[in-house]
């Protein structure tokens, strides 16, 4: 199963791959125990000759207990998923580490802007510089973007990091990822944007050091 | 209460088509979920087809005329219609019209020794109101523009603007036929509950209700409280498309996450009103085939409450990443978990109702195991969407497409299809094929899990819902070997349905004569004939005990029917 995950390539991304796997494992212990509950009654207990049926009404305690010791242990792992989860979701969602690069992504139908602030590090000024679809940023260096859209609601998502935001018309909204290995990894749109949807195929571009300054070079210094 | 019956009907148009008894409406009800479920199978057989081979013709495409289909190939406008209105189909024209309003009407008078509703005009009103909205959804997809396309869940500023979708008077329509929906559904919640709460039968107190009664109640208060907010969020959203106001819209001081928090406001408690119905379905399919008392009948219910309040406190889990306030994520998290605490007590409880039975395995348990046994992997898998991190990448992908079709496939159709086999024979008089019955539930069985268990693992993949074409992702194409096993599955699980088809028509014409209770059940529907007369029961029924006496120790036989005297019982 963990050969369909795409080869997590954030900080966070750990994180959250091990919350699923912490979640699939209680999550398939229940489901052995449910499930093999059932077959081995409905084996078991199948109408015989010899099998009459126990008038079981499940009111007295001591009965009831067979369901209630269940929820109480699901209660105590639901806590432990939430308190782990409250930490890993505070970690992709809260407040961005000190950024080294800041970027400005706007969703249209159909389509990414990304907007660099150029060399000034100032956006809305002459130098800054326009892609369409590509996303240039430094591997190991933590890239802030301010996320919005310009018509209807389009979602940032890019698998590879683990990360996913909706763009909403009228917002900026703070997103942050530090990726760790060179590469590049496909951007989707995760939410439903009109009959362009499929289309919104954007390509992130980590780059080592040494390539970074070299494209920042080609397209910046013009 | 007989002196307040009516004379039956004589007029065909009466009788069958205009008719005030619960029990033909009830029919009508499962009629148009039935055709409306085909049509919406339909769909999804023309989306997956474009989904596995894209840009290629469908066949059955001629079928279908311009701008759907250029060519016979699926366009993306149309697509989306596909993707927004399967949903609508599946969860507010089938799903509700037969859980709620098929085994509502035709099960709840019955089983409370009640003549008909409270209010059999108002019944019939809200039968014809659905039907009329469920042909005002059919006929937008022949308007200009085509049908709504800006998904079920219909997020503005998408749907707020005609320029944005392309779809114009597709999408009033839409917001029109929903409203008519839920217009059906409130005046059919208003009469269940004034059914239920004045017209039992004597000695039937509210704790000797069947569980299918107690849960057709709960879905009716849950749907009633929570459809407001949503209502008033169709007319905010009719209003910026056709009078120009802003209300979703940024540019003119709107807000779309105000559209998302009252939808999901409703959104998710109507999960449960769907959800409930079918468990009622096993509540009384179970102990009828284990010859067993449920197990801890009020302790289910008390679950069931508990979670129907806590369905009013998770609607926001839909939100994780819409740029909602993040301090709001972790209590909406939090909640939602938490749900899963009282469905374990009511999961536990029906497979407890196995424990020591006498157990038989007509096609009716089947389809009450099956539902039981699927419904588990929805539940569990929703803990996966539930988590807020988690969430943050499996969101919009597959892995959501799957886990809620494993909750809500089993609970409509898998548990839809243990109701029909179980009261079938109730219905119309006649018993099912069993060997129809039988190749019908291993196939459906099968290839359903063929079609949504794969889904998990392209939602892990990352591959995201409602695309056109999946083709255009490297990421995607490892996974394309998947893709196309999915869509043939899907064409297996709509053949599947073909075993069914015939054993309706062989059933109903030739089917050998049900007795009054072929399953020897305790319910009052049991009581009266198969079919029930014209107001359902001969004499006035007086209930004597609770719903699920069986094998009571000391008695003759392994059922104490609700409405016979318990000497009678053990002399006979």
């Amino acid at each position: 199963m963990a050969k369909w995950f795409p080869h997590n390539v954030s900080t966070f991304g750990g994180d959250i791959d091990s919350l699923f796997w912490l979640i699939f494992w209680v999550g398939l212990a229940w489901f052995v125990l449910a499930e093999g509950l059932i077959l081995y009654f409905v084996i078991r207990y199948r109408r015989g000759k010899s099998q009459k049926a126990a008038y079981i009404t499940g009111v007295p305690w001591r009965q009831s207990a067979w369901i209630l010791v269940p929820a109480a242990v699901v209660l105590v792992l639901d806590l432990a998923v939430d308190a782990m989860g409250a930490h890993a979701f505070e970690a992709v969602k809260g407040e961005s580490p000190q950024p080294d690069v800041r970027l400005r992504l706007t969703g249209e139908q159909f389509g990414w802007n990304i907007t660099y602030p150029g060399p000034d590090g100032v956006f809305d000024t002459p130098d800054d510089l326009v892609m369409l679809y590509e996303m240039h940023v430094p591997v190991n260096k933590t890239v802030a973007i301010a996320l919005g859209s310009k018509d209807v609601i389009h979602s940032f998502f890019v698998p590879a990091l683990r990360l996913k935001q909706d763009a909403l018309p009228g917002r900026e909204i703070p997103v942050w990822f530090k990726a760790t290995e060179p590469g590049d990894y496909e951007i989707l749109c995760a939410e439903l944007c009109g009959f362009g949807h499929t289309k919104m195929r954007g390509m992130l571009t980590v780059h080592t050091d040494e390539s970074y300054a070299q494209w920042v070079r080609e397209n910046w210094e013009q | 209460m007989s002196e307040t019956g009516h004379a039956e009907p004589t007029s065909f148009f009466r009788r069958y088509i205009f008719s005030t008894d619960h029990k033909v409406i009830g029919k009508q009800y499962l009629f148009l979920g039935m055709v409306m479920a085909l049509l919406g199978g339909l769909m999804a057989y023309v989306m997956r087809w474009q989904l596995a081979w894209p840009g290629s013709q469908v066949p059955g495409a001629a079928l279908l005329s311009e701008p759907a289909v250029v060519d016979g190939v699926v366009t993306p406008p149309f697509y989306n219609a596909l993707v927004t209105m399967h949903g609508t189909i599946m969860v507010f024209f089938v799903a509700m019209p037969i859980l709620l309003g098929a085994f509502g009407n035709y099960l709840v008078p019955l089983m409370i020794g009640a003549r008909d509703m409270a209010f059999p005009r108002l019944n019939m009103l809200s039968f014809w109101i659905l039907f009329t909205a469920s042909s005002v959804m059919m006929i937008s997809f022949f308007v200009p523009g085509g049908a709504a396309a800006g998904g079920w869940t219909a997020y503005p500023p998408l749907s707020a603007r005609p320029l944005l979708s392309g779809v114009n008077w597709g999408m009033n329509l839409w917001i029109l036929g929903l409203a008519l929906e839920f217009s059906a559904f409130l005046l059919g919640g208003v009469n269940l509950l004034t059914t239920v709460v004045t017209m039992r039968a004597p000695g039937m107190t509210m704790w000797r209700l069947p569980m299918m009664v107690w849960m057709q109640l709960t879905a009716a208060i849950i749907f009633m409280l929570s459809v407001g907010p949503t209502i008033a969020g169709a007319i905010l959203l009719l209003l910026d498309r056709v009078v120009g106001t802003g209300f979703f819209v940024p540019q003119q001081g709107g807000d779309p996450l105000l559209w998302q928090h009252l939808f999901w406001f409703f959104g998710h408690p109507e999960v449960y009103v769907i959800l409930l119905p079918g468990i009622g379905v096993l509540a009384e399919v179970l102990p009828a085939f284990s010859r067993k008392p449920i197990f801890a009948y009020k302790m289910i219910l008390y679950s069931i409450f508990v979670a129907g309040v806590l369905s009013f406190l998770v609607w926001a889990h839909h939100m994780f990443v819409s740029g909602m306030n993040p301090t709001l994520v972790m209590p909406f998290s939090v909640a939602t978990i938490l749900i899963s605490v009282p469905f374990t007590i009511v999961i536990f409880a029906l497979i407890a109702t196995l424990w020591g039975g006498s157990i038989q395995l007509p096609t009716a348990m089947l389809y009450a195991l099956g539902t039981l046994t699927m419904f588990i992997i929805g539940g569990i898998t929703g803990i996966f969407n539930g988590s807020a991190p988690v969430d943050i990448y499996i969101h919009d992908t597959y892995f959501v497409v799957a886990h809620f079709h494993y909750t809500l496939f089993p609970t409509v159709l898998l548990g839809g299809l243990a109701g029909f086999y179980f009261w079938f024979p109730k219905m119309f008089g006649r018993m099912l094929n069993e060997t129809l019955g039988k190749i019908h539930f291993w196939l459906t069985l099968i290839s359903f899990n063929a079609v949504f268990l794969p889904m998990f693992a392209l939602g892990i993949g990352g591959h995201v819902r409602r695309i056109y074409d999946p083709s255009t992702y490297d990421l995607l194409k490892p996974l394309h070997g998947i893709t196309t096993f999915v869509t043939i599955a899907t064409v297996c699980l709509l053949l599947s349905q073909i075993p069914f088809l015939i054993n309706i028509v062989v059933s109903l014409t030739r089917g050998e004569r049900a007795a009054a209770n072929p399953w020897r059940a305790n319910t009052l529907e049991w009581s009266t004939a198969s079919p029930p007369p014209h107001e359902n029961f001969v004499g006035d029924p007086v209930v004597m005990r609770g719903p699920y006496e069986y094998s009571v120790p000391g008695a003759d036989q392994d059922w104490l029917p609700q409405m016979q005297d318990a000497d009678t019982a053990t002399t006979r």
